[in-house]
């Protein structure tokens, strides 16, 4: 440690005022602050002593709970491969292979993900002269999980770029935008390149290999969607579902576990249950927005219920907790909190309408079978709306007090 | 009407080095100073002596032109050795060379009886005159109260919930007298009634026991439970263009002193606090008395000696206190004295390691502090990370026990919004009520800093 710490202090002044590499502070301290926390103390005047948190451990605390997510991803992408193209039904069968699979289609996707996302956060940092923001380290992993593992990795790199410029830098880096970055980079695909992120082949990753006979690809809401069309019962569309693969697929059990085809991290609402453990426990995801974005979809789907004109609206609600990205969107992306509501009433309002919102995209609008993306970016967008009413409220009860 | 208000929200931060109950002697102090930038909202300060002259213990020896009845006063008798200003002739200290046996100038003296018989004017003229007025704070704004005013209430809070602050059952011990006449002196001066706020966790100090002719309420919960800013809010709000003034209970015992004894008396009990203090205890001392006899001699090691070995002294508490030299002086208000590690280290993945030896209200990845909520810290001044934009919600509003919504408030002053800083409530709040803020942020803003350049703001525009 001693040696890394007189490294960095014989370079520092490099990078200083009137350094040859003056211009690259920023990207330097960076470095420095991730390796060492610094060494300021508090001023003269105010607190004297400080909290031990800051916004890299929070950061990273948000990493640490996406990583049951991205080892389940993994290792289903792997899975779906082999169950596909008819190699080993068994979930177990041929565990490394699939693992080490997983990791090949994985890994280079995360890390161009972090790589691209790093470096116009660090491009940003040195021309606008800010320190480099922690925010990337949760964007650089979210995006990979809401993505199929067959995306063309220049595709992960453009949405990156992309999401990280337009939805973050220019309105001033983490903690000024309004939309959520990971969000925005999966909108931007959709919309851009919907060949490689909708539809029922992109889900599973065959390689060179043929699928099985009567494979079908399609994720559970396609199938549910499909039922509600054709008029044939939700359950039993999905038991009977891909039933050359194996009994039960989509059935509510094995779609809690995730071990179906969808994007890398979302299949699993169980992973994501961990991560929402891990969120709420220390404190850093809003509990009431997790509570309140699972009720939302539930009641939503029990008033579908009984308004039903089609088996899709019959279906029972709690499907609707387990099928697509609900889960996952729940607890990693509405609970961003720059880009979520930010007083605690406006937190309840916008969890359930976001929540209660997917169903109604996913049920009732044929262009997209899922509908939390859509529904988190919307919220993003009256998140401040919610809580221009929350605050407005508050300063009505000060005046009211005043003319008592 | 005596309230009782629990108050769930807030956070107590317990540090190594509570004051013991016993009072200690030090080696008095040779120099004093007054240090007009305690006082906040004082305009146009201007001097009255010259160096070279001698005062006698409440002699005036500065004023506000801009409210030039307020008289502030030397604290002992002594020799004005020097008038210390700084930059663009900022003045910063008068220093005085005190004498072995202190005399007192002499004002009026009153028995306790015909104190009840004052009428509102000669009281004013006698607290003013007596160098106390200082002591009296006026909400909004949390400057020194203007006599002209009439508050519609006063406000004490009868416990300091601050990390470390003295137990008022010790400081003002065998005030009693001075205690009650303080309070009578005090009803002349409003129109409303006069609020003593006691902690409802803790026995009752003998000095309030029996104290008439105020409204005794009682707060239990957490820090700031015992900020009168507080107390207010839930007792009787502040509204725009509402005046109420607060006081500590040592500023009521001083008056009462004055009143009774017909002299200026700076003499305070103060805790030297910190895991740095030796002889964590009680002491007599006098207002802007120097510290170094206190804190030299008096800091000890602890645990985070061999990577923080200097001291920092801070005048007042951990939260709202000042740093000042080890040959600094007291500040005006401060009761307290903490000697802390200056925590200027660096530390190897500081930000990812897993910690149960820092304290935190967060629970986030590796911060352990949590899992012994009884423990006592020690803590350094490192800022244990860097600034950055608001990021986490909902933190603020935890350890603020007020209707207020902080961080929106905090937005509105840095966008020097004044409309929107009025209907957020800047009028209710001082420093002190978000210092917790300041504590907990995530992104280490300078909370305390803001919420006075916003009252500024409000103030003088």
């Amino acid at each position: 440690m001693k040696f890394l710490r007189d490294l960095l202090d014989k370079q520092k002044p490099l990078f200083q005022k009137g350094g040859k590499l003056e211009p690259l502070y920023y990207a330097f301290e960076a470095g420095e602050t991730f390796l060492f926390s610094p060494k300021h103390t508090n001023g003269i005047k105010g607190a004297q002593v400080k909290d031990a948190i800051d916004l890299k451990r929070m950061m990273i605390t948000v990493v640490i709970a996406m990583i049951p997510a991205l080892l389940f991803g993994i290792y289903n992408t792997g899975h779906q491969h082999f169950l596909a193209t008819g190699q080993g039904a068994g979930l177990w069968d041929n565990f490394a292979d699939k693992a080490i699979l997983g990791l090949t289609l994985v890994l280079p996707i995360v890390i161009v993900a972090y790589a691209a996302g790093g470096l116009v956060e660090a491009a940003f940092a040195v021309i606008r002269k800010h320190p480099i923001n922690e925010g990337f380290l949760v964007t650089g992993m979210l995006i990979p999980l809401v993505v199929p593992a067959t995306l063309p990795l220049w595709q992960v790199a453009l949405a990156t770029i992309f999401a990280v410029v337009i939805a973050k830098e220019v309105f001033g880096g983490t903690g000024m935008n309004i939309l959520n970055v990971a969000m925005t980079a999966r909108a931007f695909l959709y919309f851009a390149y919907p060949a490689q992120i909708s539809g029922d082949q992109v889900w599973t990753y065959l390689g060179d290999k043929t699928a099985v006979d009567g494979f079908s690809g399609a994720t559970a809401l396609a199938v549910a969607y499909n039922a509600g069309v054709e008029g044939e019962a939700v359950n039993t569309a999905l038991s009977s579902h891909n039933s050359v693969l194996g009994s039960g697929i989509y059935e509510f059990a094995n779609l809690f576990m995730g071990w179906i085809p969808g994007s890398i991290g979302e299949t699993s609402t169980l992973m994501a249950l961990v991560g929402a453990a891990i969120l709420i426990g220390t404190g850093v995801a809003s509990w009431k927005i997790i509570v309140s974005g699972f009720a939302g979809a539930y009641i939503m789907g029990f008033i579908m219920n009984l308004f039903a004109v089609n088996e899709y609206m019959a279906m029972g609600p709690e499907y609707h907790w387990v099928m697509g990205g609900l889960a996952f969107g729940i607890v990693f992306m509405a609970t961003d909190p720059v880009s979520a509501a930010q007083t605690e009433t406006g937190k309840w309002i916008y969890g359930l309408l976001i929540g209660a919102l997917t169903v109604i995209i996913r049920v009732t609008n044929p262009a997209y079978p899922e509908g939390i993306m859509l529904a988190v970016l919307f919220l993003n967008v009256f998140a401040p709306l919610i809580d221009y009413y929350v605050v407005k409220a508050n300063k009505k009860r000060r005046l009211q007090r005043a003319t008592v | 009407m005596s309230k009782l208000v629990k108050l769930k929200k807030g956070f107590d931060i317990k540090l190594v080095g509570k004051a013991e109950k016993k009072l200690v002697e030090f080696q008095p102090a040779k120099t004093f100073a007054i240090k007009p930038t305690d006082f906040i909202g004082l305009q146009r300060p201007k001097v009255t002596v010259n160096e070279g002259d001698t005062v006698k213990a409440g002699t005036p020896i500065l004023i506000d032109k801009a409210l030039d009845q307020v008289q502030y006063v030397a604290p002992v008798s002594g020799e004005i050795v020097e008038i210390k200003r700084g930059e663009k002739r900022k003045l910063l200290e008068i220093k005085i060379l005190a004498d072995s046996e202190i005399s007192y100038e002499s004002f009026e003296k009153f028995s306790e009886s015909s104190i009840k018989n004052l009428s509102r004017e000669d009281a004013i003229a006698n607290l003013t005159k007596g160098g106390v007025w200082p002591q009296i704070i006026q909400r909004p704004f949390g400057i020194v109260a203007n006599p002209a005013d009439n508050p519609k209430a006063i406000f004490i809070s009868g416990f300091d919930s601050h990390p470390l602050a003295p137990d008022f059952a010790v400081t003002l011990k065998g005030e009693e007298k001075y205690f009650q006449a303080g309070i009578d002196v005090l009803k002349k001066l409003t129109d409303g009634i006069v609020h003593l706020n006691l902690n409802a966790d803790a026995e009752v100090p003998a000095v309030f026991a029996n104290v008439q002719n105020a409204q005794i309420n009682k707060f239990s919960g957490p820090h700031p439970a015992g900020n009168v800013g507080i107390q207010i809010h839930h007792i009787d709000a502040i509204n725009k263009g509402e005046i109420a003034w607060t006081i500590t209970p040592f500023g009521v015992a001083q008056m009462g002193k004055l009143l009774l004894e017909g002299r200026y008396d700076a003499s305070k009990v103060i805790a030297i606090t910190g895991s740095r203090a030796k002889n964590a205890a009680y002491t007599k001392t006098f207002i802007g008395a120097c510290v170094d006899t206190m804190v030299n001699g008096n800091i000890q090691e602890d645990e985070k000696s061999d990577i923080a070995p200097e001291t920092r002294v801070v005048s007042g508490n951990v939260l709202t206190g000042e740093k000042i030299n080890k040959d600094g002086y007291l500040g005006y208000y401060s009761n307290q004295i903490t000697l802390l590690p200056e925590g200027e280290y660096h530390e190897f993945l500081g930000w990812m390691k897993p910690t149960a030896d820092k304290l935190s209200f967060h629970r986030a990845l590796g911060l352990l502090s949590f899992l012994k909520p009884s423990k006592e810290f020690v803590l350094d001044t490192n800022v244990r990370g860097e600034e950055r934009a608001f990021v986490q919600t909902g933190v603020f509003e935890s350890v603020t026990p007020m209707d207020i919504l902080p961080v929106y408030l905090l937005k509105a002053i840095m966008a020097e919004d004044f409309d929107e800083m009025e209907e957020l409530g800047i009028y209710e709040i001082v420093e002190e009520d978000l210092a917790l803020c300041e504590f907990v942020d995530v992104s280490k803003h300078p909370v305390q800093e803001i919420v006075r350049k916003g009252i500024d703001l409000i103030q003088y525009s």
